[in-house]
């Protein structure tokens, strides 16, 4: 099926090496888990205001975590070293280790345009990109593959399936990808991701920005998604996160402060912090 | 509802409102009235003159019947060959103080500059080029008056390419970023496709900007009683033929004075609302 020149998984990834258990609490069901990504004393400086303070975090393979806190915790800041989108901007560094399959991303070294096709992102606000709806998924195809018009025909349609839009835009794929309502926007650039094959998907408050209809949708697809991608998701919304991650990493001021399965940090928090905001008593 | 009508801070703030809205309705029709009293004026002097044979003859000898070929290819031929030069400079300039350099000191010392170059005088541009091109090579020529002509593209053209990519959002540039495109591509291919109408807008107003500039052109391609394509010989223009005739005492000539000022001003104005109307679409 796939003569993808594309990245795309070894048949038996590597496992990092598991966290530093000390932040790692934990306490049920990761028994025979891959990490595919897992982040270890990870800070992060905008200029010289010190953004994230030693975080080391396991991200597990083909589950949810989402990360939650406050705003200005540095959720959003973790989210976008993982595809090293802060390179974009000058002043922006991170130390530490961010292990994908067994290699630093942080390395300087580091394919970033072929990193960030192994691990997508969707943002915040809908960003469809100013053309057709089939190039807005065609277009990211072409990066990485040279396929016939037929074959190009099936991909576009298989993600647009993938992200639960393809009835809704069949008989209008040469229309604008603007002219969509913005909930199919951020499912037109859900399957834009997808067609590039990703690994990892990072979500950044995905549906802060639609109607609760549109939101429910897209929860549905994230939960979906989750057996063919590993899945991180930022979001201000407690619930989404009880709804959708099987992990939580509970942030505050830069500081990772429990992190642990969705249902025992929701449920039986250790840290008072968590306890309060979750409770809705800050943030 | 009559205590609150009759609350004196709430009639102040009425009466106010009334007479800021009759000030500011003067000053639109004070200026929309000169702007229609000039079209008014161009028009009714200029379409008596407004024959084919103004398209189709060259400019005549005083006292004779003639029209403005070759002023209009001149015209043509200087404006197209300084879109040409000004706007892959103007774009490329544009594009590296909104994607390149918005960090850079440079960005800001070249943004600097524009906005000088853009306000500078343009018969200072006219004598620059003089003294680059003119006096160098010995002669008057359709070059030097295209390349004076292209430094006033320039500065329009950098200015609005670099507006309309800041308006790009930064999240569409974040977005392609995440799919693993490369910088140089995200600008051509994503950051020019969104900003597409806003730069050809640019242009055109660059366009109609230079084509009623007759200073830069006095010194530069100076005037060509006679059709030539030559660029590299004294060219003929509409401004300065306009310049030339309007001064002189011949009826004939300031006829066709008047026709030349309608038909930059139709062409001008017809430029400016295409520009519009390519930003006004989506």
């Amino acid at each position: 099926m796939d003569t993808a020149t594309a990245p795309s998984a070894p048949a038996n990834p590597p496992t990092n090496p598991p966290t530093n258990p000390m932040v790692l609490h934990a306490a049920v069901g990761t028994d025979g888990l891959a990490e595919k990504v897992t982040i270890r004393d990870l800070e992060f400086f905008y200029g010289e205001s010190r953004a994230l303070k030693g975080i080391s975090l396991p991200l597990y393979a083909n589950k949810a975590t989402a990360f939650i806190g406050p705003s200005g915790c540095g959720k959003s800041t973790l989210l976008r070293i993982l595809n090293r989108m802060y390179d974009l901007y000058p002043n922006q560094r991170a130390t530490g280790q961010v292990l994908f399959d067994g290699e630093n991303l942080l390395d300087a070294g580091q394919d970033i345009n072929l990193l960030r096709a192994r691990i997508g992102m969707v943002f915040q606000k809908p960003t469809p990109f100013p053309m057709s709806i089939y190039e807005n998924i065609a277009f990211g195809i072409r990066l990485y593959e040279k396929l016939p018009r037929a074959e190009m025909d099936a991909r576009v349609e298989r993600a647009l399936r993938r992200a639960a839009l393809w009835d809704e835009v069949k008989d209008k794929l040469a229309a604008s990808g603007l002219s969509l309502s913005g909930g199919q926007q951020q499912r037109l650039c859900i399957a834009r991701t997808v067609s590039v094959k990703p690994e990892v998907i990072l979500f950044d408050e995905p549906c802060s920005a639609l109607d609760p209809i549109s939101t429910a949708k897209i929860e549905e697809l994230i939960d979906e998604m989750k057996k063919d991608y590993t899945i991180v998701i930022v979001t201000h919304n407690m619930q989404q996160a009880a709804r959708v991650s099987d992990f939580t990493a509970f942030m505050y001021l830069g500081e990772l402060i429990e992190f642990d399965a969705t249902a025992n940090l929701f449920t039986t928090p250790r840290d008072k912090r968590t306890q309060a905001y979750i409770t809705g008593r800050f943030g | 509802m009559a205590t609150f009508a009759s609350n004196p801070l709430y009639a102040r703030r009425r009466r106010v409102d009334v007479v800021s809205k009759v000030l500011a309705y003067a000053a639109t029709a004070f200026g929309l009235g000169w702007l229609v009293l000039i079209l008014g004026i161009l028009v009714v002097n200029g379409i008596g003159g407004l024959t084919l044979d103004v398209f189709t003859h060259d400019t005549p000898p005083p006292g004779s019947a003639g029209g403005l070929l070759n002023a209009i290819v001149g015209s043509l031929l200087m404006t197209v060959l300084a879109v040409a030069i000004g706007t892959p400079v103007g774009v490329l300039a544009g594009t590296y103080m909104a994607e390149y350099g918005r960090h850079d000191k440079l960005a800001s010392v070249v943004r600097f500059i524009n906005d000088i170059l853009l306000s500078a005088p343009s018969i200072v541009i006219g004598l620059f080029v003089y003294q680059i091109m003119v006096a160098p090579i010995g002669h008057f020529s359709g070059y030097a008056g295209a390349v004076s002509l292209a430094v006033l593209v320039i500065p329009v053209v950098v200015r609005t390419t670099e507006d309309m990519l800041m308006l790009v959002p930064d999240t569409m540039r974040e977005a392609a970023a995440s799919i693993g495109l490369p910088r140089a591509h995200m600008i051509v291919r994503i950051a020019y496709r969104a900003a597409r109408a806003g730069i050809v807008t640019g242009v055109l107003l660059a366009v109609a900007r230079v084509s009623g500039e007759t200073a830069p052109l006095l010194f530069t391609a100076l005037n060509n009683q006679f059709f030539s394509v030559n660029m590299n010989a004294p060219m003929p223009s509409l401004p300065v033929v306009i310049f030339q005739f309007a001064l002189s005492p011949y009826e004939e000539w300031q006829q066709l004075a008047w026709t030349g000022a309608l038909i930059i001003t139709v062409t001008v104005l017809a430029l400016s609302i295409l520009a519009r109307s390519l930003t006004a679409r989506k």
